[in-house]
Formats: C-alpha cells, sequence, structure tokens
C-alpha cells in the first residue's frame, strides 16, 4: 500500500489509487495472470470489478492493464488497428487521468499495447505485452453455450464439436472457418479464442517473443500465451487455415501486406483502401518518403 | 362478533391521499414541473413515449411525474389515455434515408459518404460521479457548432445493398399495414406485426433476449451497419386531397444491424438485416430490437430455432410490459376463494399419502 503512495504520478487524479484499481484487486488479477501464463490457452476465473467504462468497451483489457502497468511503462492503446479511433482514445486517456504514464501510438516503442480486434503489423519483441480486450472467451460458445458443459469438453480435450462445425462450412461453403474470431490451438493443448481478431492476425500469435494476455470483464475469465508457445489456427491437412485480407495495395502507404479497412467515398459503388494499423502506415510512408 | 373484511372505499382514499403525498414528496423543496422532466429527463421521457406508443413529450413528462418516476406505470397511463384519441389514416412511410441527422455512427465502415457524426452520447464518457453536478451551477457551455456540410448520408444498409450483398427485402404493396394495437397476434406472426410489438415492447425485456443471442443462445453474428438518430418529417395522405401532407417531425432512432446467412440452395449467402426503429433517442431500445428482429427471422430463413430469441410466441407474448406487470401484479388481488379449494385439496391429498405411509410401516412390523 505505501508503494502506491510514492507510484502516484504528479499530474494524476488524486482521487484514484494508481492505475484505478485498489492495490488488494490488482493483486488478485496478477495472480490470475500468473496461473493463465502457466496453463496456456486456458480460462481462468476471476473476481472481475465494475469499472467506469460500460461492459463489452474492454473492461477486461483495462483491468489487465491496469493490474500490471508500473510508473515507467510506455502504453499504447489500438482498436480496430488505429490509435485514433474513439474508443482508444477513451481509454488512452483513463489511464493517463488515473495512471498519468507515458503513452504512445508507436509500436515499437510500447511496453504495454492494450487492443481491440488487431495485432500491430510490425513485429512484437521479447519483453513487450500484449493486452487483448476479450467479449466471448469460450471459443465454443456459439456451439454449446452452457458454461459448464463447455469446461467439461476442454477437460476432456473434445473439440469435435468446433471440427465438426468447420467440416460442415467447408463442405457447404467451399472453405473453412470464421472470418474473425477463428479458434486456436495452443500449446498442442486448449483450444482458444483468439478474440475477435481477423483471421489474418492469428499467424502472430504463433511463437510470438511478446507475452500475451486476454482479459474478458463481463464474463470474468483471464487467459495467457506466454512467449514463444505454439499456436495454431483450427484446420484439417488437406484445407489449411488461411488469412484472408482485401487485395489490393494502402492508398496511403501503397501496402501490399498489410490488412486493409474498406472505405466507402460515395454512394456509386466508389471504395478505397488503407492500412487499418495507423502506425504502421506512418512508418511506411516515411520510409517511402526518404527514400524519394 | 366476527365481521367480514369489506373492500374499504375509506381504505382506498385514505391509500391514494398517501401515494400522493409521497408523490409530491417534502413539500420544502420546489415541485418538479412537466415541462422540467422534459428537458432535462430526456430520455425517460423516450422511453416512455416508444413503450407507450405515443409520441407526445409533454404526456409522456406528465405520466413520469404522475408515476413518481415508475416508467413502466407511466408508459401505462400514456397507453391508456392514447387509446381515447381518434385515429387519422396511417403515415406515409418515413423516411429515414433524409433524416435531418443529430447522430449517426457505423461500426463496419470507418468511414464513409456524409461520415461519422459522434452527436449527443455517454458513448466513451467514464462513468465516474460527476459530484460537481450535486450542486446547482452555471449551465454547461454549449460545443462549438460548425456548418453543416449538406452532403447526403446514404443508409449503409443501401450501399451493402448496392453490390447485392445484402438479402433483399420482399416489395411492399399497397394494402394497409396490419395494426397490432386493433387486431390480435396471428401466429407465426408476420414481420411487419413482429416489428410493431418489438417497438412498444420492454427495453429490459429485449435487451436481455438480444443479449442471449450474443452469448450462442441463438446463434447471432451481428454487426452494427448504421445507428442514426434525428428528426424525420411525418407525411399523411388524406383521402380527400390525394396528395402526402407533412404533420411535423418527430425524433427517432433507427439500427440495422448485419449478419451473416449461410444461404440456400436457391439463394447466395449474404448478409441479412435485423432492422430497430424506436420513438425518440433510444439507442439500446433500437440495438435489442434489430438484434431480436434478426433472431425471429430464423424461422423464415429455414434456420434452426432452439433460443427463446427465435420463438415467436415467448418473445412477442411476453414484450409488452404493461401486460406482463397487470397480469404479475395481479398475484397481489385477492385469491382467496381459488385458495380454499387449493388448501381442501392439499388437505385430502396429504391425508392419504399419511395412510399409505402407516399401511407401509405397519406392514414392516
Amino acid at each position: 500500500m505505501t508503494a502506491s503512495a510514492h507510484m502516484q504520478a504528479p499530474d494524476t487524479d488524486p482521487g484514484y489509487n494508481f492505475a484505478y484499481l485498489d492495490e488488494a484487486t490488482k493483486r488478485m488479477i496478477r495472480r490470475t495472470l500468473l496461473k493463465a501464463i502457466a496453463i496456456p490457452g486456458h480460462q481462468i476465473p476471476f473476481g472481475a470489478r465494475e469499472m467506469p467504462l460500460p461492459y463489452g468497451w474492454g473492461t477486461g483489457g483495462i483491468q489487465v492493464t491496469a493490474s500490471i502497468l508500473g510508473p515507467d511503462d510506455t502504453l499504447k492503446v489500438i482498436d480496430q488497428g488505429a490509435d485514433d479511433t474513439t474508443n482508444a482514445v477513451s481509454i488512452r486517456r483513463f489511464f493517463h487521468r488515473v495512471a498519468g504514464v507515458r503513452t504512445t501510438t508507436r509500436t515499437a516503442e510500447a511496453t504495454i499495447i492494450q487492443t481491440r480486434h488487431r495485432i500491430p503489423e510490425r513485429p512484437l519483441t521479447e519483453g513487450q505485452v500484449m493486452v487483448f480486450q476479450v467479449p466471448m472467451p469460450e471459443p465454443l460458445f456459439k456451439l454449446e453455450p452452457r458454461l459448464a458443459e463447455t469446461r467439461r469438453l476442454h477437460a476432456l480435450g473434445d473439440y469435435s464439436l468446433a471440427q465438426v462445425k468447420l467440416y460442415e462450412d467447408i463442405a457447404r461453403q467451399g472453405e473453412g472457418g470464421s472470418s474473425y474470431s477463428h479458434p486456436v490451438m495452443v500449446n498442442h493443448r486448449y483450444l482458444m479464442s483468439p478474440s475477435p481478431i481477423p483471421g489474418f492476425d492469428n499467424p502472430k500469435l504463433h511463437m510470438s517473443p511478446a507475452l500475451m494476455l486476454f482479459g474478458a470483464g463481463r464474463e470474468k475469465k483471464i487467459y495467457a500465451v506466454p512467449p514463444y508457445t505454439s499456436v495454431v489456427s483450427l484446420d484439417f491437412d488437406d484445407h489449411p487455415f488461411r488469412p484472408v485480407r482485401a487485395p489490393h495495395a494502402c492508398a496511403a502507404c501503397g501496402s501490399t501486406t498489410s490488412y486493409l479497412d474498406e472505405i466507402v467515398t460515395d454512394d456509386r459503388g466508389g471504395r478505397m483502401f488503407v492500412c487499418s494499423d495507423t502506425d504502421h502506415c506512418a512508418e511506411n510512408q516515411m520510409a517511402r518518403k526518404a527514400a524519394e | 362478533m366476527y365481521v367480514a373484511v369489506k373492500g374499504g372505499d375509506a381504505a382506498i382514499a385514505a391509500a391514494h391521499a398517501w401515494l400522493a403525498e409521497q408523490r409530491r414528496g417534502d413539500t420544502a423543496l420546489p415541485e418538479l414541473s412537466a415541462a422540467q422532466v422534459a428537458e432535462q429527463l430526456g430520455l425517460a421521457v423516450d422511453r416512455v413515449m416508444a413503450e407507450g406508443s405515443c409520441h407526445d413529450r409533454e404526456l409522456a413528462a406528465l405520466a413520469i411525474k404522475q408515476a413518481r418516476g415508475d416508467l413502466i406505470e407511466a408508459a401505462f397511463l400514456l397507453r391508456a389515455y392514447r387509446n381515447t384519441l381518434t385515429r387519422f389514416p396511417a403515415a406515409e412511410p418515413v423516411d429515414t434515408g433524409a433524416m435531418r441527422v443529430r447522430r449517426r455512427i457505423s461500426a463496419t465502415y470507418k468511414d464513409m459518404p456524409g461520415g461519422q457524426v459522434l452527436g449527443p452520447t455517454f458513448d466513451y464518457t467514464h462513468r465516474l460521479l460527476d459530484f460537481a453536478l450535486l450542486a446547482e451551477g452555471e449551465a454547461p457551455t454549449p460545443p462549438e457548432e460548425s456548418e453543416a456540410t449538406g452532403a447526403p448520408m446514404p443508409r449503409v444498409s443501401d450501399i451493402l445493398a448496392q453490390e447485392g450483398l445484402m438479402r433483399r427485402e420482399p416489395p411492399g404493396d399497397d394494402a394497409p399495414p396490419p395494426d397490432l394495437t386493433r387486431d390480435p397476434l396471428p401466429f407465426p406472426a408476420p414481420r411487419a406485426l413482429r416489428l410493431q410489438s418489438l417497438a412498444r415492447g420492454d427495453e429490459g425485456f429485449l435487451l436481455g433476449l438480444g443479449y442471449s443471442t450474443q452469448r450462442g443462445y441463438g446463434n447471432a453474428h451481428p454487426f452494427v451497419a448504421e445507428l442514426r438518430m434525428g428528426e424525420v418529417e411525418v407525411l399523411i395522405t388524406p383521402p380527400e386531397l390525394g396528395f402526402p401532407i407533412s404533420l411535423g417531425e418527430i425524433t427517432v432512432t433507427e439500427c440495422q444491424m448485419v449478419n451473416q446467412f449461410a444461404g440456400q440452395a436457391d439463394t447466395p449467402p449474404q448478409f441479412t438485416r435485423g432492422y430497430g426503429l424506436s420513438l425518440g433517442h433510444s439507442e439500446r431500445k433500437a440495438m435489442a430490437m434489430a438484434l431480436v428482429d434478426r433472431a425471429l427471422m430464423a424461422r423464415d430463413l429455414g434456420e434452426e430455432v432452439t433460443a427463446p430469441a427465435q420463438d415467436h410466441e415467448f418473445v412477442l407474448l411476453h414484450a409488452d410490459n404493461v401486460e406482463a406487470t397487470g397480469f404479475v401484479e395481479h398475484l397481489k388481488l385477492p385469491h382467496h376463494v381459488d385458495f380454499q379449494s387449493e388448501l381442501e385439496k392439499l388437505r385430502s391429498i396429504r391425508a392419504r399419502w399419511e395412510a399409505a405411509r402407516n399401511g407401509v410401516a405397519e406392514a414392516a412390523e
């Protein structure tokens, strides 16, 4: 408790403890995180608290970030890949207000990156921590909504429901899988929801040097993928998982490898495609200018 | 001598006088006016107008004041009043594409013609109690106004429809629309009646049902294609004139959700629309309505009906809070005649049960 007093940055709101949550709650969440890291991909229940942002808007991610944040951290917050989207701005402001930490939009500079729906394009490095906001932690919920039953299926490692669903999709549509939130096998043991990131980002979880933490506030679950852990998208040998992106080049930086947003430019069918990762796009544009 | 309890006019009169006194509260404080309710508790007024099926801010504010802030009671008062009004002809369909937009957001596109307009919203506020509001202070400074661009704001669902990715809605006909308030609901209910029922349905009930579809009870994959709120013109065509005239503007909130649909042998895979429209500014209601509307389409689309939100009778017969509150609360009425027969029945079957058990015990000895 005394530690928190001197951790209080000078320009933060004095009415609140450093990073909003009380120290005992943060410790409880850190213990949950340790357990989650020890059992990769396994969902650990935790006593999620009411936060001053609504459920579904990142309360799980915010609680995880609040629990691991120290005064020397540099925080980046993205939503849909971008730092300037409204919810990302709101969460970044929240941590600036209650923790006074340094914030950045640069992926390379960040020690903690809280995200909704994307993993940055720039490869992450050792020591970086990704915090994912998770709406539905249970990868099987669309196939079996009852949690007592899915817990049993995880214990038995019985993922036949997901495999049959994938088979049916392939049989009916010719291709498998969900375009986003496509389930992954973690460390060859637990089926895990990667959160609603596009399938395009799934491969970035595999053997990543960064620590991946997943927080679901409303559903009161935390799970994790430790650095250098095997993460494989659910697929079949003869129908391998295929990450999808719009087949265009970014209109701003020309990238043909990044994930793109589709922007409607008029009501006559006009479309433009730009990078969803705003930091990556800006870096590309700078590199381009430097080369010219 | 025993005297049977009678209804007691005096008791009822006293109870109602007490209620009126409670409603007024401490007379040392100024009385709340209906105009203050309409201005400063505007979202409560919007909810009462939606569930009361009557667009009149003043009457809804009065209902809230009279109901001591009980919004279901207020909707009930407004519904009861509404039925005393002479009925006009049905209005022309309101054109929400031509809405004077105060708020318009799309979750499916980062940007689109007309842009994202955040408008007056709780979204992105931090839910920290603002103790400054405890003191009566100065009016907040209004935000800077910028010139309206006048750029058209086509509906996002129309943009998707241009590409042929949206399931076409069946074309309308000239037949007068069915009216839930005049004829009982048939089952399975046609979509026009389902939407009428949902539009006046309880926000909390629809919220819970909509939420259940997101959690696996109904298999929804929704995206908010567009949520818009603002003013639309209401037009009627009086038969003696034969052309539409304007009655004025009302505030509505419209939500269009897109959901993936696997398609069938004769239908390509495509997006389907869940639709929500609510009187006033009520986003939670419009969104929940759009989720439930889509869930209720399961039957028409040949999807498996497994969840409560997909069941027409379950949803539509329990969504009306005026009906529901009446029947739940009627349990407070005297039921002693029925209960007496229940008592006698229980005594009788208990006597049999005891006799049977004693018989078993004797046989065992």
